[in-house]
Formats: structure tokens, C-alpha cells, sequence
């Protein structure tokens, strides 16, 4: 049967399994927008905004490691979902882009809404595609998914030609697909990982360093078995919250510039650390000359750019982190000895680490008069569901996500760790919530961050989808007025946020519901309130206006150079 | 330190750009760059030269052979290639100097492919450190213009790309 190439695109989504898009009608995207409604299998969310969508089918994506979709149509509406793409792209998550394009005779000759989406997101995709023949959707579809969600994940884009959309043809659907310049190389080679296991026996004072690529690769439980057969502690990055429980003995919880005393005091001692999916990024290492000064560096990565891109390593193994990691499990089955006698070498440096936890733990001085964020951050802990999905901004409220609130299952923290994305946490808390309906969806943001993606509350409300977001609010852009104050004489520049803004007034405007704590004693009432609530709420809480997050590496300083109070 | 990398690529719209475009956004130097199809139309051949240290042009082969669209990656730094470049030098070519520009063609091999009464056009090949010796040369006589192909390279013998 002949169909559209409009059709044929939805016809092959659902071919791959798409069951949600997040998507802005217009000009160009008018007639996949028409077909949509003849296909009944695919669920389609309107955000306010094309990045809200984009960030949505991001958290869609993260929350569920399915490729996450997004439609706009050409010019501004392409150009809007660019944050996102790069975003995603950043912090490697699936996902596939699909903007309208002018019709192929006028590609050019700036027509209206014309821009040139394959060469805007060249840096900032994985792969594109721009359609020329309405023959070709099928497999370019396939292929899409095929890159976005193997080997390092990733958006792809596909640029769609309003006058293809309109073309006929036979669906005819690939069964396979080669790609020739694409073969994510997977399988981590034996005679590596041999060597990294005699490394790691020989070491007396290992650690390893967990990144969002045992996330991405399904493969936190491969890592929990083998740091606890081995007894290595584990420090995980921003984006590898998760991949390790933060409340097993053996957690260090996470390092870097706001990383844990014990995580940046152990990987600058360490004789070994054993990287997994892991980029070794500067607001990790710090000082890059005196990080880790000790310790031969073992790095398993799906991608080999990874390795050796910032850092010399001893020991690459290239390849899926979990089919490596569960290589690596299976070795210490087949060497009961070597791994008692390791147990024995670790006794004096797990008694080093517990100093070092024991002597400066994650803290901070709760008030009575003011609220303390870290402590909505350690009550919203306690109140939520143990497999609550977090989402968060960027900034200081992040970083006490980050440090207070005890991850413990992999896919429950949603943030923008590479390109450090303001506005990404309320959209992508909807895009998981829509994923995954029967969780409790939170989204912790800044009085900032959460006014650049607000509009998305029309979506929340209009979709029952029932985000807890929870406020901090200081009336600062806290993480620059932290660095003004540190660095800056104390110079706020642009940093206050003096205008106030009733924030329960704008939940209830968008139909929502809005609560506010004032004073210490209101928070757990109002959190408690607020999750109990069937639909979506703004939980607002005004917080010590001058808060830090501490420690702190000041940037370009080494790990044990930790400004613990300031 | 310069290397020649070999790209064998799609030969398809946008390939190049990916490639170049990979270049620049990374801050990896281009020297000179040279595109054409292979035996394989459906494949492109792109030689790029580049510099760097040796970390530089790991980054730069593992970042190329990332790209979707590029197939093998031939690193020919090691002297294990045969490296051409064509110029087109338009000289000065008056009086006296005629018979001097005459004689450097003739020394280098090089070939008159037009002739005015005040100029010759000379097209001169070689590997690019040939093509620079004869620029020297013919530069005090007069060089009016010049193109340059960017070296070319394939391997010797058994090395290199079978396409």
C-alpha cells in the first residue's frame, strides 16, 4: 500500500517501538501532524516551548534508557530544540530529533523558516540525516535509532522536507541495517582485562571512579558486584549518581569540585583507580598534572576518544562497560584466592577511608531561624519514595542534590552534568513522569532556572502529570554569587534576583498547586503536603539567602586542595 | 611534528564538512586538505595535513574514525607512503629571466602549460618539500600566483587501501 512520507515516518516509529513523542506543530511538520491523527499507537505531548520537548524526550530517555523523540518544525521551532540537542548530546543520551525542512527546491534559498538544522548540530549531534527521497525513511529511521542508542548513545537528527512528507511510496521496513563506518566496538578484550585484574590485585589502595557510562550501559549492578567481591570503594561523577548505592559502606559518594573529602582525598592517595565510563571532565579531576599523582589508571569506555583525551592511562579497555565489568566479575570467580589475599592488602587503607569520612563527612550547620537547603534536600530524601526519579537545574541546588540526597538506584537522577543546562530540570522531569507514570517524579530547581522553562507547567497541568518541584529559593543565582563572593570580592554582579516572585500564585495560575515553607519548622509540612498532592505542585522554600556549597576545589586547584569552610 | 592522515569516507553531501568541521571545532590544525572520489565512487578519499604530537593525532584518528560517515582512518607519519602535490606557479618570465625559469622547470621536471610574453605557467608535482624547493627557486625571478593541490599519499606496497 502506498502511504506519505508523513505516514511512513509515524509508521516507522512505531516500528521501533515509540510509544511517546514530544513535539511542536508548524509549517513544515503540518502534515506529520495530520497523519498523527490516523495513528492512535503514539501518544504525543505539546510542550509550551520546543526545548521543553526536547529536554522532556531527554528525560523520557534517561529515566527509561529508550531513545527519547522530539518534533519542531523549521526555523525557530528547529532552532529552539538546540539547548537540548546539546544537552543531550553532552551527557550521551539517546535520542532522535526529527525538524521539518523546507521543501527540497527551496533549500537555500532562505525561504521562510529556512535554516540549516544539519549544519547548525553538526558538533552537537552523533549523526544527522537530512531526507532526499521518500524511499529512503525506512532506513534512515533505522539507522537512527541504530546510532542514538548504541555504543556511546546520542541525538541523532533527522531533517525532514516538507515536499518528501508529501511524496508516495510502499512502506517497505528494513529488517537489517549496516552501517559500514559505524561498528561500536563492545566486547572488552580478554587479554585487557586480564591485565587490569592482575593491576588490581597487585594494588593496596584502589578506588574506582564510576561515570554515567555504567549508567548509560545498564551495568550499576555489574559494578555493585564487583566492588563488593573486591572490596574497592567506589566514587562515582555527577552523572554516575546512581550506578552505586551512596548508602553501602563502601560508597565515597561523589568527588570533584564539590565531590566528597574522602573521594578527592582518595583518588589523590590511590595506587589504582579503575575509570568505567567515566571522561575524566575538569570539574572531576581539578588540576589535571596532580590528579590521581599516584595511581596507574585503568579506563573502560565504549568510546575510544574518551581514553586518553585529558588524562595518560596505563590500561585501556575499550568496550560496553557492562559486557567489561561483568568480564571482570566473572575473572574473580575464577581467582578465590587472589581476591581474599586483596581483601587482607585493603585492611590498612579502608581503615585511611573511614578516617577520612569519619573527619570531614558531607555537612553542613542546620538553623533553626532559617532553612537550610541541604536540609529540604535531606527531608525530601526521607519523605519521597526510595525509587523517586530526581531531576534537577544546575547550579548550587544541583550540587546539594548531588551531596544530599543518596542515590541508590541507577536512572533516578536526571541532570545536565556536561553542558550544565539551566532550565532542563522542569521539562525533563515531565518527560520522565510521562514515561513513567506510577513514580514520583521530583525536580528540585533555583528561584533562576526554574523561570527558564516554567511555561512547561501549562504542560504538567494539561497532562496530569503530577511533578513535585520543589523551589530553593534565595533570590540569587546562587552558584555565580557563590563564586563572586569567593573570588569576586564580593562583587554581585547581576547575580540578585530581587524581584520577588509569588511562586504559589504562579502554580495556581497554570492550575497547579503552590506551597511555600518560610521557616524551619514548615518544611517537612509542606513537603509532606506537597508529595501527598494527586497532580503537579511547586513546593517553594526560602532558604539561608547566602548559602555555599562546600567543599569546594576551587577551579584549575588539585582534589586535595578543598576549601572545606568559607 | 606534520602527519598525512588518510580519510576514506562516504562520498555523499555534507562529509566533508563533518570532517573539517571536526577539525576546527577541536582546535586541530589543517596544513592543506585534498577531496576526490576513490575506484569505489560511493567512497571519497581525503588527505588531510595536519600537526601535532603524538596525543594530538591520537585525538584526531580516534575523533575521525568516530564519525559515522567515515570508514578507515590511514595515519602515514611513519614515512610508509608515497606523498604527491601538484602546483600551478604563474612566474614572471621577461628578458633575462626567461631562460633561469627554463632551466628550474627543466632541473625539477616540471612542465610550461602557458606562455605570454611576460609570464610562464609552470605545473610543477612532487612530494610538498619538492614543491617548496622550486618556490624558492623561481621567488626572486617573480611569482605572480600560486595554487596548490595539498599533498595526496598512498601507501607502499602492501600498506595503505584496497579501493
Amino acid at each position: 500500500m502506498k502511504m506519505n512520507g508523513a505516514r511512513i515516518l509515524l509508521e516507522a516509529l512505531k516500528r521501533e517501538g515509540v510509544d511517546l513523542v514530544f513535539g511542536y506543530p508548524g509549517g513544515t511538520v503540518i502534515n506529520i501532524y495530520d497523519e498523527l491523527m490516523n495513528v492512535r499507537e503514539i501518544r504525543h505531548i505539546l510542550p509550551r516551548h520546543e526545548q521543553g520537548g526536547t529536554h522532556a524526550a531527554d528525560g523520557y530517555a534517561r529515566a527509561t534508557g529508550k531513545v527519547g523523540v522530539a518534533i519542531a518544525t523549521s526555523g525557530p521551532g528547529a532552532t529552539n530544540t538546540i539547548t537540548g540537542i546539546a544537552t543531550a548530546y553532552m551527557d550521551s543520551v539517546p535520542m532522535v530529533i526529527i525538524t521539518g525542512q523546507v521543501p527540497t527546491p527551496l533549500i537555500g534559498n532562505d525561504a521562510f523558516q529556512e535554516v540549516d538544522m544539519i549544519g547548525i548540530t553538526r558538533p552537537i549531534t552523533k549523526h544527522s540525516f537530512l531526507i532526499r527521497d521518500v524511499k529512503d525513511i525506512t532506513t534512515i529511521v533505522r539507522k537512527a535509532f541504530y546510532i542514538a542508542n548504541s555504543g556511546r548513545p546520542g541525538p541523532v537528527l533527522i531533517d525532514f522536507p516538507k515536499d518528501i512528507q508529501i511524496s508516495q511510496t510502499e512502506f517497505k521496513w528494513p529488517e537489517t541495517i549496516d552501517i559500514r563506518g559505524y561498528k561500536p566496538n563492545l566486547g572488552g578484550h580478554p587479554r585487557q582485562i586480564e591485565k587490569a585484574m592482575k593491576m588490581i590485585f597487585a594494588s593496596r589502595r584502589p578506588v574506582i571512579y564510576a561515570g554515567g557510562g555504567v549508567i548509560a550501559a545498564n551495568a550499576a549492578e555489574d559494578l555493585t558486584t564487583l566492588a563488593r567481591t573486591l572490596k574497592i570503594p567506589v566514587t562515582t561523577t555527577l552523572m554516575g549518581l546512581g550506578a552505586f548505592p551512596e548508602n553501602d559502606s563502601l560508597s565515597l559518594k561523589m568527588l570533584g569540585m564539590h565531590g566528597s573529602y574522602s573521594a578527592n582525598m582518595a583518588i589523590t592517595d590511590a595506587d589504582l583507580v579503575l575509570a568505567v565510563g567515566a571522561r575524566f571532565d575538569d570539574r572531576v579531576t581539578g588540576k589535571i598534572a596532580t590528579f590521581a599523582p599516584n595511581a596507574k589508571i585503568i579506563h573502560i569506555d565504549v568510546d575510544p576518544t574518551s581514553i586518553r583525551k585529558n588524562v595518560r592511562v596505563d590500561l585501556p579497555i575499550v568496550g560496553d562497560t557492562k559486557d567489561v565489568l561483568m568480564k571482570m566479575v566473572a575473572e574473580t570467580e575464577r581467582h578465590k584466592k587472589a581476591v581474599t589475599d586483596l581483601h587482607e592488602n585493603l585492611a590498612v587503607w579502608h581503615e585511611e577511608l573511614k578516617g577520612w569520612k569519619e573527619k570531614h563527612p558531607l555537612a553542613y550547620k542546620n538553623s533553626n531561624s532559617v532553612i537550610k537547603p541541604q536540609y529540604v534536600i535531606e527531608k525530601l530524601r526521607e519523605l519521597s519514595d526510595d525509587d523517586a526519579i530526581m531531576a534537577t537545574d544546575v547550579g548550587q541546588h544541583q550540587m546539594w542534590v548531588a551531596q544530599f540526597f543518596d542515590f541508590t538506584i541507577p536512572r533516578t537522577l536526571l541532570t545536565s552534568g556536561g553542558l550544565g543546562t539551566m532550565g532542563y530540570g522542569l521539562p525533563a522531569a515531565m518527560g520522565a513522569q510521562a514515561a513513567c507514570p506510577k513514580r514520583q517524579v521530583l525536580c528540585v530547581c533555583g528561584d533562576g532556572g526554574v523561570q527558564m522553562n516554567i511555561q512547561e507547567m501549562a504542560t504538567l497541568v494539561q497532562n496530569r502529570l503530577p511533578v513535585k518541584i520543589i523551589i530553593l529559593n534565595n533570590n540569587f543565582l546562587g552558584m555565580v554569587r557563590q563564586w563572586q563572593e569567593l573570588f569576586f570580592d564580593k562583587r554581585y554582579s547581576q547575580t540578585c534576583m530581587e524581584m520577588p516572585i509569588d511562586f504559589v500564585k504562579l502554580a495556581e495560575a497554570y492550575g497547579a498547586k503552590g506551597l511555600k515553607a518560610e521557616k524551619p519548622a514548615d518544611v517537612e509540612k509542606v513537603i509532606k503536603e506537597g508529595l501527598e498532592h494527586n497532580g503537579p505542585v511547586i513546593m517553594e522554600f526560602k532558604i539561608a539567602r547566602e548559602e555555599k556549597v562546600l567543599p569546594m576545589v576551587p577551579a584549575g586547584a588539585s582534589l586535595n586542595e578543598m576549601v572545606l569552610n568559607a | 611534528m606534520q602527519h598525512t592522515v588518510s580519510v576514506i569516507v562516504e562520498n555523499e553531501f555534507g562529509v566533508l564538512s563533518r570532517v573539517v568541521g571536526l577539525f576546527s571545532g577541536r582546535g586541530f590544525n589543517i596544513d592543506s586538505l585534498s577531496v576526490a572520489p576513490t575506484i569505489d565512487e560511493s567512497l571519497s578519499r581525503i588527505t588531510i595535513v595536519t600537526r601535532g604530537d603524538e596525543a594530538i593525532l591520537e585525538q584526531i584518528t580516534k575523533q575521525l574514525n568516530k564519525l559515522v560517515d567515515v570508514i578507515k582512518v590511514l595515519d602515514f607519519t611513519d614515512g610508509s607512503a608515497v606523498e604527491r602535490e601538484l602546483a600551478l606557479i604563474k612566474v614572471t618570465a621577461e628578458d633575462e629571466n626567461r631562460a633561469e625559469v627554463l632551466r628550474i622547470v627543466d632541473i625539477f621536471r616540471a612542465n610550461i602549460v602557458d606562455v605570454t610574453p611576460k609570464s610562464y605557467t609552470i605545473e610543477a608535482t612532487g612530494a610538498p618539500a619538492k614543491i617548496n624547493a622550486i618556490l624558492e627557486l623561481l621567488r626572486p625571478l617573480g611569482l605572480k600566483e600560486l595554487t596548490r593541490t595539498g599533498a595526496v599519499a598512498i601507501g607502499r606496497g602492501a600498506k595503505g587501501w584496497k579501493g
